[in-house]
């Protein structure tokens, strides 16, 4: 793990800086004991952070194994209090490439064993017994190290012996964590692919990489201040519309319980909000994205006889998103109500797309109508979006556009909202209302026959 | 032997020539442009709701495309779709595999998917006839685990893998349509445009690639990190990539400028980031990271505004919603929490 080597080097500091004293526990003197307190003390001077900040760094040192708690071993948190610590050997460190091996544990335990007797915590019994049936061909090796280990361990001093018993538990449950302990080794995944392993690269992928460069070089690229601005400007234009850094109107429903504000922002509704309605001016993307803004878009269009694009390119968008099968049905009545010259909607793009696009519904795949599709983005971007924006519809919008007032919950409505909270509408409830209005648009787009309307008024007269 | 030298010098050559037309159009830096605008100041988020309900490591969530459904997965073998208001559970899918590492909410809020360890993108359907939750496709063709997965439609997936590459499948035939092949370690995570024509995946040889879907084919790749790029997500206009790696830094690529513009890092942390998401404006980043804390940055000053403390363990997967109104964090210790 790349982060160890600079925690190394904060603990290795640490080391020196936090003073240790000797304290006695049980019956024997442990040397270079921390507090809690001196940590953490130590960590906020030296980092300029909060309590609250220090304390999970020290956590996170005792989780990862370089301090480990004397008193309650299982807990490996740092308390900032006068609880008693020590630093870990750096033979325990975690390191890069050392990982925990099963053999090294199965020796542990078959120590602790021997030492204790078989009274094992529950844990450490299941993991002895999966160990013994795994590690059954080495079972003879591991027992005699065991029995090495123990016989080295008497030889000790009761002091020493007692601390490197100490660190050697505290490794194991870094390493091992029982239940209900958190530690920061227990990281689960091994990579695949080791991405330091030299790897020798095939002839052709050389090739193929060369080719791949040459044309990154080739490739447009645009100034740094050109996209910077482009950043800037679009942080700055979405600033009043991000929850997180302004108030939202009437009121934030996490914060007071009161949906109001989902409510009155809901796909269908009469009258959109001010926000709303001036997100809208922001993009034609967004304008488009915005359901409800699509439908006053559409008002527009129908004012201006100039509906064909839209419908096209929603067209389009069904096409690409749609399933496999329904796609050769859907290429014909496109290319029956768009394309063919004289049709009901006829777009108007170049001769060139127009070609193309014909061309490609012989075999029609659900990208074959993305360049026409694009063609019409454009169009209404440059053109009829600017003349919506400046438009009676919706200008008027604008006007009737809710502004609803703040609301100003007392601690006692407030506690009101929580217990009365509205369980809301269940998704499939306004799934099936999409699915029905879907159905209405699709009923109501179906293009109107001229002549029959035209055969009509002339019986009329 | 002496045709594969050639070839390694004219790579490196080609390299060189890159960065040093990457360096004609840096004519700016973040900080000189974003010098004028007024400084965010600290921002403080509180815990709202807490989620409670797994039995073992959260693993991933999403959120679906309306603001209060979201989607956690456990290695306890569970699938749980979450009414965060109400902390409901909406539905509690049980998993043929608990080893699962990722999990996705389709757009039209119809289907969840997931996948891990066992190599296969799990597809269910949460509107079936009868309301049960049934499994509706099995992708299995990856050769390594399934780190990523997301939705484009309720017809296509983008999985990314262990193996190195990712795949865009077809779910209804369950076949793989595309697949993206060029990196060189585990394809950890991905992205996806929000005009959906183009995704990115971080990898563990320390590289972004940006990715044309139509095309199939990869069309820029960024370097710099000096360790696996863990998280990665575009910014709001879909002009810029921000990944998180564990090197304990994020970093802000430009895709048009081809460069990197801008690096998080901050001497006191020194924990690999785990996931990250930004605010609806894209001025600010949420990373989580190994030593149980969400740092919140300042995307255009670069500066720490804020950290969420509250979890016991690993922050390993966070989210905001679409509408920009909260954002969810999952964790080690079992907890989902919802911050604002």
């Amino acid at each position: 793990m790349h982060c160890l080597k600079k925690l190394e080097a904060v603990v290795v500091e640490m080391q020196s800086g936090v003073k240790g004293s000797e304290q006695k526990l049980n019956v024997t003197t442990i040397p270079h004991v921390i507090t809690g307190k001196d940590v953490i003390a130590w960590i906020t001077n030296k980092m300029k952070s909060t309590t609250e900040e220090s304390e999970a760094f020290g956590t996170m040192l005792v989780a990862y194994g370089y301090i480990y708690p004397l008193q309650n071993h299982r807990k490996l948190v740092m308390c900032n209090d006068s609880s008693l610590y020590r630093f870990q050997t750096p033979y325990f460190w975690p390191t890069q490439k050392w990982v925990a091996e099963d053999s090294d544990y199965a020796i542990y335990l078959a120590k602790r064993n021997i030492r204790k007797k078989g009274l094992l915590e529950p844990y450490e019994q299941a993991h002895y017994n999966h160990l013994h049936e795994w590690l059954n061909h080495k079972w003879d090796f591991i027992v005699m190290q065991a029995t090495e280990q123990y016989k080295a361990g008497k030889e000790r001093r009761k002091p020493d012996r007692v601390v490197f018993d100490c660190q050697e538990r505290a490794y194991w449950i870094v390493n091992k964590p029982p239940r209900r302990t958190h530690s920061a080794m227990d990281s689960g995944l091994e990579l695949l692919i080791d991405p330091n392993s030299d790897e020798k690269i095939p002839f052709d992928t050389y090739r193929r990489m060369n080719l791949f460069y040459q044309q990154a070089i080739m490739s447009s690229k645009v100034k740094s201040s050109v996209s910077l601005g482009a950043l800037n400007k679009y942080v700055a234009t979405y600033k009043n519309h991000d929850p997180f850094l302004a108030p939202c109107l009437p009121s934030n429903p996490w914060l007071t319980d009161n949906d109001s504000y989902w409510t009155l922002n809901m796909r269908q509704v009469e009258v959109p909000t001010k926000m709303r309605v001036e997100r809208w001016s922001f993009s034609l993307f967004e304008l488009l994205r915005d359901l409800r803004g699509r439908d006053d878009f559409k008002v527009f269009l129908k004012k201006e006889f100039s509906g064909e694009n839209l419908a096209f390119w929603e067209a389009a968008e069904e096409l690409k998103w749609g399933t496999a099968s329904s796609m050769t049905s859907k290429a014909e009545t496109i290319f029956k109500t768009f394309l063919v010259p004289g049709a009901p909607r006829w777009i108007n793009i170049d001769g060139r797309t127009m070609g193309l696009t014909v061309k490609g519904l012989d075999h029609p795949h659900r990208y074959v109508l993305e360049a026409a599709q694009t063609h019409v983005f454009l169009l209404m971007k440059k053109d009829t979006f600017f003349r919506y924006l400046k438009s009676p519809v919706y200008k008027e919008i604008q006007k009737k556009a809710l502004n609803p007032e703040a609301h100003n919950f007392s601690p006692a409505q407030l506690e009101h909202n929580a217990q009365n909270r509205s369980p809301g509408i269940h998704p499939l409830i306004l799934w099936q209302q999409a699915e029905a209005e879907k159905a209405k648009a699709a009923a109501a787009s179906v293009p109107v026959d001229v002549k029959a309307l035209m055969s009509k008024l002339d019986r009329i007269k | 032997m002496g045709e594969m030298e050639e070839l390694r010098k004219e790579m490196e050559n080609l390299k060189d020539q890159i960065t040093a037309a990457r360096k004609t159009f840096q004519d700016s830096t973040l900080q000189e442009a974003a010098a004028g605008v007024t400084v965010v100041g600290r921002v403080q988020l509180k815990t709202r709701k807490t989620l409670r309900g797994h039995l073992a490591k959260i693993y991933a969530m999403h959120w679906g495309t309306d603001s209060t459904l979201c989607v956690s997965a456990s290695q306890d073998g569970k699938l749980i779709v979450w009414d965060t208001i109400t902390t409901n559970k909406v539905n509690a899918i049980p998993l043929k595999s608990s080893w699962v590492m990722t999990c996705a909410y389709a757009p039209s809020g119809n289907l969840v998917a997931c996948g891990g360890l066992d190599n296969m993108c799990s597809i269910y359907n949460l509107k079936g006839k009868d309301g049960n939750v049934k499994v509706m496709r099995e992708l299995a063709a990856h050769t390594g685990y399934l780190s990523c997965c997301r939705f484009l439609s309720d017809t296509e997936i983008i999985t990314s893998s262990g193996d190195c590459t990712c795949v865009l499948w077809d779910i209804e035939t369950g076949t793989q349509k595309t697949v993206f092949a060029g990196h060189q370690g585990d394809a950890m995570s991905l992205g996806v445009s929000p005009d959906f024509k183009y995704f990115i995946s971080g990898a563990c040889d320390f590289t972004a690639k940006l990715w044309d879907i139509r095309e199939a084919e990869c069309r820029q790749t960024f370097g710099g990190h000096e360790s696996d790029i863990n998280a990665i997500g575009f910014f709001p206009n879909g002009n810029a990539v921000i990944t998180g790696s564990d090197d304990a830094t994020c970093k802000l690529y430009d895709l048009r400028a081809d460069q990197e513009l801008l690096t998080y890092q901050d001497s006191s942390i020194m924990c690999g980031v785990t996931s990250l998401a930004s605010s609806k404006s894209g001025r600010l980043l949420l990373a989580g990271h190994d030593d149980f804390n969400v740092n919140i940055w300042d995307m255009l000053k670069a500066e720490r505004v804020g950290v969420l403390a509250g979890h016991d363990n690993r922050v390993s997967c966070i989210g905001v919603s679409s509408d920009g109104m909260a954002c969810c964090t999952g964790s080690w210790d079992s907890f989902l929490k919802i911050w604002n």
